[in-house]
């Protein structure tokens, strides 16, 4: 069985400053990491190999640093990776991602026919969601999102099922593979990978694609070229001036307390108290 | 499987990245260790890079080195509560390139720099804390880390996991650390618009400013402040004693004393506006040349803060850490070339390139400082108040004549501090700045 996880590197958004004249990113300084929700997906593909055997090939495009992420997906057990890397990329959005990824996939299955493409729910930096489904569509793929749990794989018969989260509860569904499935946050935990892994990682020679070897056939739907979405404007939220009040409530009986609530809400809408005794008064 | 390199180097702060660095340029296998999660992440510095120390292992790091900005002025404040008496040298000299002193940001610096030895060929791993050494009999051969299958071997293992020098306590190597040896410093980043900086501080763009202080800001305790000028922040900080810490009468706090230098009027004007960025705080090894232990051993070196390589007299540090790392990286290659295994008697040369570089002379010369300063507080207590009442004496004009003034600040000193009192303290001073 082949398994492809998509990555991404992104900044740790835990760390990240918005510059406060600007309000723009300081990228500056901020220590990049391979999106939280991807690991949910490596560990689950790190499982189905453990389970069934085969191979993990890991894929991101990204800026040549981004070899670092995928190292670290070597550590916990990945077996080959591969970064498409190319100044023509850049400034691409979910649509052109969604193409230059969906074509390295395809050059990836001409080395060995891919089962599952894997990736995370959403990334943290964008969190559109919609890489993922545009890999699918574009290679015909299932499309299986927000999935839990892998309940079964039948690879003689090429199916799945799997659990998928869904508004109001869980839906239990049955495809045929290849697909691609988008996985869920917190629903496995990540490996603690042995030191051999460690070193071996450090060692490991991640191939790197221009958009030649990715096999992009149309230049104009990729980077910032093959992107539509604008980014009008960016602006901070209005911090709000109103501030929650502390009310202690030890030793006062519920009357005390509901009284002084009361009191303080008057003390703040000074017109309120005597609304309320008018309208009593009707 | 356990593999066996040439040198395995614990820690990448600027010690063990010197050493890794070294040792893979010159063509040995080089592992190096790090516990955080990428080499930076846990590494706090005032910070002050000293391009010197760099220099000799990569000539050319201002080509792409992280460097925020290089200093041209150095400002020596003693304070009281409200005032200060000062020194600025500024010297347009400083401003000729190649610069001597640079602000940096540890957690780019120390990425840049790690970077620069993955270059050189050496394995980095992060996220991997080593738990001990592995010996043969007497002899170090490796170490053992958290990680499933975590033994790894080496000829030489470098030392280099800062300040508490776990490693080196548990083999032996290294006594308990002394509350009285270390010192317990806290710092903030405040971000600052770059203009805003550059005028306040008088300076052009990449010029840098640092403030030294000392007196009453300490609260009675041995230590100093500082503020550094990075290129859209502020650094400053304040560290003591760690044993003064434990004593103090006003259990003064080290964020309390930060907080206070902070509303202090002569600091206050120079930050106000600051967003916090950053907040840290650190051990830093003091105990100066008694505290240094045994450097080398059965295929072991010990280098950087622990080993505790810091001349607390001029604030340096990083540099000593990066020359002690480079030494010990030089004996390893020559004690691999000879080819004669690498027992103490091999890796002695490190400890012969110690005593010879300025480490150990600089080390040797301010050997008293640390003892005559913590046991004499009236350094940082009366002395600061004294000079700053001189001089707000002399400077105030209020029709009294100035031979009275004198008379009355002399008078002063004498009050707080006896004749005897006075020589012995200077006595003391140039004994140990001698």
């Amino acid at each position: 069985m082949h398994i492809v996880v998509c990555i991404k590197q992104v900044p740790d958004s835990a760390q990240i400053r918005v510059h406060p004249v600007t309000n723009t990113i300081m990228r500056q300084g901020v220590p990049a990491i391979v999106n939280p929700y991807d690991l949910f997906a490596l560990e689950e593909a790190l499982r189905l190999k453990d389970k069934f055997g085969g191979k993990v090939t890991m894929l991101c495009m990204g800026p040549p640093q981004a070899e670092d992420a995928l190292k670290k997906c070597i550590s916990f057990g990945a077996d080959d990776a591969v970064l498409v890397t190319d100044r023509s990329f850049a400034g691409a959005d979910t649509l052109a991602t969604s193409y230059a990824l969906a074509a390295a996939v395809r050059q990836i299955g001409k080395e060995q026919k891919v089962d599952i493409v894997f990736t995370g729910k959403q990334t943290i930096d964008g969190d559109t969601a919609q890489v993922g489904p545009g890999i699918a569509k574009r290679l015909g793929l299932q499309l299986l999102t927000y999935v839990s749990r892998i309940a079964d794989l039948d690879l003689e018969n090429d199916t799945i099922t799997v659990e998928r989260r869904a508004e109001g509860g869980v839906q239990v569904l049955k495809t045929a593979v290849p697909c691609l499935i988008t996985m869920l946050e917190g629903t496995n935990e990540m490996r603690f990978a042995p030191l051999e892994n460690m070193i071996h990682a450090a060692r490991y020679p991640v191939r790197k694609w221009n958009k030649e070897a990715a096999g992009i056939e149309d230049v104009t739907k990729i980077g910032l070229k093959g992107s539509p979405t604008v980014v009008s404007k960016v602006f901070g939220p209005t911090p709000r001036a109103e501030k929650a009040l502390m009310q202690s409530v030890e030793d006062a009986s519920p009357r005390d307390v509901s009284l002084n609530v009361i009191q303080k809400i008057f003390t703040q809408h000074p017109t309120l108290e005597r609304d309320i005794l008018a309208k009593a008064a009707v | 499987m356990s593999e066996k390199f040439d040198v395995i180097v614990v820690g990448a702060g600027p010690s063990g990245n010197a050493a890794a660095y070294t040792a893979a340029k010159a063509g040995l296998s080089v592992l190096q260790i790090e516990r955080g999660e990428y080499p930076g992440s846990k590494n706090v510095q005032g910070a002050i890079l000293y391009a010197n120390a760099l220099e000799q292992i990569i000539p050319d790091f201002r080509d792409d080195a992280p460097l925020e900005r290089h200093i041209i002025e150095q400002r020596m404040w003693v304070l009281d509560e409200e005032s200060f008496v000062g020194t600025h040298f500024r010297s347009d000299d400083y401003n000729k390139p190649p610069y001597n002193r640079y602000t940096i940001i540890r957690a780019q610096f120390d990425k840049w720099f790690s970077s620069k030895v993955k270059e050189a060929g050496a394995l980095v791993i992060c996220e991997t804390t080593v738990e001990c050494l592995l010996m043969d009999g007497d002899q170090v051969v490796g170490v053992r880390c958290d990680r499933q299958g975590g033994e790894v071997f080496a000829d030489v293992v470098i030392l280099a996991d800062g300040v508490n020098s776990t490693l080196a306590r548990k083999a032996g190597f290294h006594g308990e650390i002394q509350a009285g040896n270390v010192a317990l410093a806290v710092k903030e980043i405040l971000f600052m618009p770059q203009e805003t900086i550059e005028a306040r501080f008088n300076i052009k763009e990449e010029e840098g400013v640092v403030i030294e202080m000392f007196g009453k800001i300490t609260d009675g305790m041995m230590g100093t402040g500082f503020l550094y000028t990075n290129k859209d922040s502020i650094t400053l900080g304040v560290g003591c004693m760690l044993s003064d810490f434990k004593e103090n009468p006003n259990r003064t706090s080290p964020y309390t004393l930060l907080e206070k230098m902070k509303a202090h009027p002569s600091v206050a004007p120079l930050i106000a506006g600051g967003e916090m960025k950053e907040y840290c705080a650190h051990l830093i090894p003091e105990g100066g040349f008694y505290a240094v232990p045994k450097v080398h051993g059965n295929g072991w070196m010990i280098v950087g803060d622990s080993g505790g390589f810091v001349n607390a007299v001029h604030r340096e540090g990083s540099n000593l850490a990066m020359t002690t790392g480079r030494l010990a990286a030089e004996a390893a290659i020559a004690a691999k070339a000879a080819g004669k295994g690498f027992k103490a008697k091999q890796l002695a040369s490190y400890k012969q390139a110690l005593d010879e570089s300025f480490v150990m002379k600089d080390l040797h010369k301010y050997r008293d400082m640390p003892q005559v300063f913590h046991q004499n507080n009236q350094f940082f207590t009366t002395y600061p108040e004294l000079l700053n009442q001189a001089a707000r004496s002399m400077i105030t004009v209020d029709g009294i004549d100035k031979k009275t003034k004198e008379k009355e600040i002399f008078s002063n000193f004498r009050k707080s501090r006896s004749l005897t009192g006075l020589a012995g303290d200077a006595l003391k001073l140039w004994r140990a700045f001698r």
